[in-house]
């Protein structure tokens, strides 16, 4: 039997690998359906990333490759071209041009990423011609590949892979008419709105979004309008844009299929595993990280969040699992989710991540156990886009845990 | 005469005649204006095999419709069809509506529609536990199916093709003219004579019947969008759900497809423009309601994708299949069930052509065609001496539909050049990311196989080309 398999060798597997690994751990498989370790950090040839982590601005693949090197170092074991197609507790089967392969295993590591919401969920109206890419798909073929994908391109959403695409693809030649946010603010990073809109002119347009795509064969244009409170679009209002590519950039999903597969029960707001401080789900010897868990905005909290998973699993694997009591951890006024959703009473100092649900300026947030506050910290702005977190120093969690905004 | 007969249109129609025809020694030839088969109505409809209680009675459609279910459900398994006999239900809300299912089960029983039930209110919750509590009855017919509406019309084209049909892309008939012991047809991929013509073009089939009959006909392009849901909502509802038909249709449907997706839909309203399938939101909104009529918590956050289809609906409001002129045989109006009816159309007007002809039946002619394996459903075992056969079946290119590197290429060698057609055919491209992971890999492997460059893959005819 093996000790620890990790699914995904992106940003989370590698960091959750590491850290298993310097917590005792040797027998360590990484499983990565694409031919090469890195994850989706390959394509993002930007750079933006490791400021956190490691004080420097990498690229995405330079910053992988800091991971990378680590994990070579630590000879720590990986399959490539290997896709896990069934997890159940204690067992992961994985496929590749080898066969098929049943490990059993004492802990595993869900990291599979996430993947970008496609067209049909918006049921945006009009033909389906060749040319609407979402911002991944698009950022691979230029990046990866090496190929243009337009030369008039409207982005619908402005997400963060949308913003940093109409920079490359300005960059490339491609003339970016505009941008068109359905909400009154952007789901991107306010920097990403600065450094790729903003200094290339590239217009903003928010609560717009796409009402009709034309063209049968190719794109040849989209008409954008605004839309009321209701996120209904406002007649009289449309701009028509000729353009022969309309890119989407319309929120990510973490990818569960395995985590359903293997019994987990997941959050209807984060759409990934629901999970205590030790980021172990309600399956024995399950854990999750990275954006499988939650959409993350940055790679450096990925990485932080999978090393925490890696400790925990190790420590799972060493000394069993200890069925604890837990405390809830409540999202109030504000607040649209936490991860953590539960901590372990005995549990210590723990991070809580959380995303608020709507853009405040000058807030405070609170953190209660009960009905007694345990911090207030005071936020300038506050928006849905930007991951934030409180550290709690614990070390007993006694009572339900209430995270909220105050305006 | 280069050929014996030319049969113009690819979709199931066309090429359900041509694999009837397959059996007969006549050379055929099909012309196709798209780059694939299955590229017109054909490609977006409900997938249902009907089990045939709605068409009036001594309709081709009754006939063809009844005829064409038990085709279907007696030659899947040779044919390789993605078929799922689950039943279908028409689903009464009301007094009067339940006094309807009566008047509808009298009539499919004259159109000799087996195995049909009045279920109650409580059998009908026990068997389909998601749907309405208001509906107060259900009429229950055993034989309705679901259907994979692209693997019949590739089978009927791959057997056709073993056979010995020859097709022609991106060749629109352009005219069509009689000459001494048979036709010539004029095509933008050039001019071809044959002793027999079959017009099988779909919404153009009125325009094609123009070129050579007196007689007139107009088909209406009528529209249908639909809802299609993730497979994460399989055995919400595992038959087929219809509501109460009214002049338009059969309505708005809710049903398990072939391959364990939910779908929803359609809408119906005729357009002007034969290629408008473009979707709109007031259509959508129509479909979504009336879903949720049948079933209140289908769970429409989980769409994938939307599309439209348009349905050829012939003036008569019945299927035209005939000899207007000697040797030129229509097969016209086919909306619903035209694809139920498909196989029961090939041989109607198969068996037309080929008593017109004389034809003698083939010494050597071969009844089977072989569905393209799919890997991911089958017993890990065999799974696994596939891989070591070939290892290219053992690396996923579509996470999502688990759809391996051999598959692509099976479907590539089989006629696929596009990235519809690879998706048509073995589902690269069809779940919940829409393609947006495998696009790149499904481009690459065409470039390869095919042996052209990333820049001219198209999504499907020219003109459609991903790159710029």
């Amino acid at each position: 039997m093996r000790e620890l398999v990790i699914i995904g060798g992106g940003a989370a597997g590698l960091s959750a690998a590491v850290s298993a690994y310097d917590s005792g751990i040797r027998d360590i498989l990484i499983v990565e359906r694409a031919p090469e370790l890195g994850g989706i950090l390959n394509q993002c040839i930007h750079n933006g990333f490791g400021l956190h982590t490691f004080n420097e601005e990498l690229t995405g693949p330079e910053y992988a490759g800091r991971f990378i090197t680590e994990v070579l170092e630590r000879k720590i074991e990986y399959r490539l071209n290997a896709m896990v197609i069934d997890v159940q507790p204690h067992l992961v089967t994985y496929v590749s041009s080898e066969g098929i392969v049943t490990e059993e295993t004492k802990a595993i590591i869900l990291a599979m990423g996430c993947r970008e919401r496609p067209r049909g969920a918006l049921n945006t109206p009009g033909y389906r011609p060749a040319g609407i890419f979402s911002a991944g798909t698009a950022q691979r073929l230029m990046n990866i590949e090496g190929y243009k994908v337009g030369s008039r391109v409207v982005i619908l959403g402005s997400g963060d892979i949308g913003l940093i695409m109409a920079r490359r693809l300005t960059l490339e030649g491609a003339k970016v008419l505009a941008v068109a946010e359905i909400m009154p603010y952007s789901g991107g990073l306010k920097r990403n709105i600065v450094q790729c809109l903003d200094d290339y002119s590239i217009p903003l347009y928010l609560s717009h979004t796409v009402t009709e795509i034309r063209g049968k064969r190719r794109v040849e244009g989209v008409t954008i309008a605004k839309v009321d409170e209701r996120r209904r679009p406002i007649p009289g209002t449309e701009m028509d844009f000729d353009c022969d590519t309309l890119l989407l950039s319309v929120g990510l999903l973490p990818e569960n299929e395995l985590s359903l597969k293997a019994g987990a029960a997941l959050s209807p707001v984060t759409g990934g595993p629901v999970v205590d401080d030790t980021l172990s789900t309600d399956i024995d010897g399950v854990f999750a990280a990275g954006n499988v868990l939650h959409v993350h905005d940055l790679v450096d909290y990925v990485s932080e969040e999978a090393a925490i998973a890696g400790r925990n699993a190790a420590s799972y694997i060493l000394s069993g699992s200890h069925s604890e009591d837990k405390v809830k951890v409540i999202p109030g006024n504000g607040v649209r989710y936490t991860v953590p959703q539960y901590i372990k009473r005995n549990a210590g100092s723990v991070t809580i991540r959380f995303r608020v649900s709507d853009v405040f300026s000058n807030a405070t947030i609170a953190v209660r156990e009960g009905e007694n506050v345990l911090k207030r910290i005071k936020k300038r702005v506050l928006a849905p886009g930007e991951m934030e977190k409180v550290a709690l120093p614990g070390p007993q969690y006694n009572e339900e845990i209430g995270i909220e905004v105050e305006v | 005469m280069d050929y014996d007969v030319i049969i113009i249109g690819g979709g199931v129609t066309g090429t359900a005649s041509a694999w009837y025809l397959a059996r007969y020694d006549l050379r055929v030839l099909l012309l196709e204006k798209g780059s694939d088969f299955c590229e017109g109505t054909s490609k977006a409809n409900s997938g249902i095999v009907h089990a045939g209680y709605d068409p009036l009675p001594h309709t081709l459609k009754a006939q063809l419709n009844v005829r064409g279910n038990a085709l279907i459900r007696e030659l899947h398994d040779m044919l390789g069809l993605d078929f799922v006999q689950n039943g279908a239900m028409v689903v009464a809300f009301n007094e009067k509506e339940v006094k309807e299912l009566e008047h509808l089960r009298a009539q499919g029983i004259y159109n000799g529609v087996t195995g049909q039930e009045i279920l109650t209110r409580d059998e009908v919750l026990r068997r389909e536990p998601n749907l309405s509590h208001d509906i107060a009855a259900a009429l229950y017919l055993p034989t309705s199916g679901i259907i994979c509406p692209f693997s019949l019309n590739y089978a009927f084209a791959e057997n056709a093709m073993t056979n010995g049909m020859r097709p022609v892309f991106g060749a629109e008939a352009t005219a069509i003219e009689r000459i001494g012991g048979g036709y010539r047809v004029e095509s933008s991929k050039g001019t071809f004579t044959a002793r027999a013509v079959i017009n099988a073009a779909g919404v153009y089939a009125d325009r094609v019947n123009d070129m050579v009959a007196e007689r007139h006909f107009t088909i209406t392009a009528r529209r249908g969008e639909y809802m299609l849901l993730d497979k994460t909502e399989r055995g919400f509802i595992s038959s087929t759900i219809f509501q109460m038909p009214t002049e338009a249709g059969k309505g708005v449907l809710v049903t398990s497809t072939a391959h364990g997706n939910i779908l929803i839909g359609p809408d119906s309203k005729d357009i002007e423009d034969k290629e408008n399938t473009s979707t709109d939101a007031e259509g959508l909104d129509y479909v979504m309601r009336l879903a949720r009529k049948s079933a209140p918590g289908v769970n429409t956050r989980k769409v994938i994708t939307s599309f439209a289809g348009l349905r050829a609906h012939p003036d008569g409001n019945d299927f035209i299949i005939e000899m207007p002129v000697p040797g030129f045989v229509n097969a016209a109006g086919i909306e619903s069930p035209g694809l139920t009816a498909s196989p029961a159309i090939g041989e109607m007007v198969g068996t037309m052509v080929a008593e017109y002809l004389g034809a003698r039946r083939k010494e050597r002619y071969i009844e089977e065609r072989k569905a393209i394996v799919k890997a991911s459903q089958l017993p890990l075992d065999e799974r696994k001496r596939l891989i070591a056969k070939d290892p290219l079946y053992g690396r996923i290119v579509c996470r999502c539909e688990e759809i391996s590197e051999g598959e692509i290429v099976e479907a590539i060698r089989r006629g696929a050049t596009t990235l519809d057609g690879v998706k048509r055919r073995v589902r690269a491209g069809m779940g919940r990311c829409q393609a947006g992971f495998c696009t790149p890999r499904v481009m690459e492997i065409l470039s390869r196989e095919l042996g052209i460059p990333m820049e001219e893959i198209r999504k499907n005819d020219e003109g459609s080309e991903v790159l710029v």
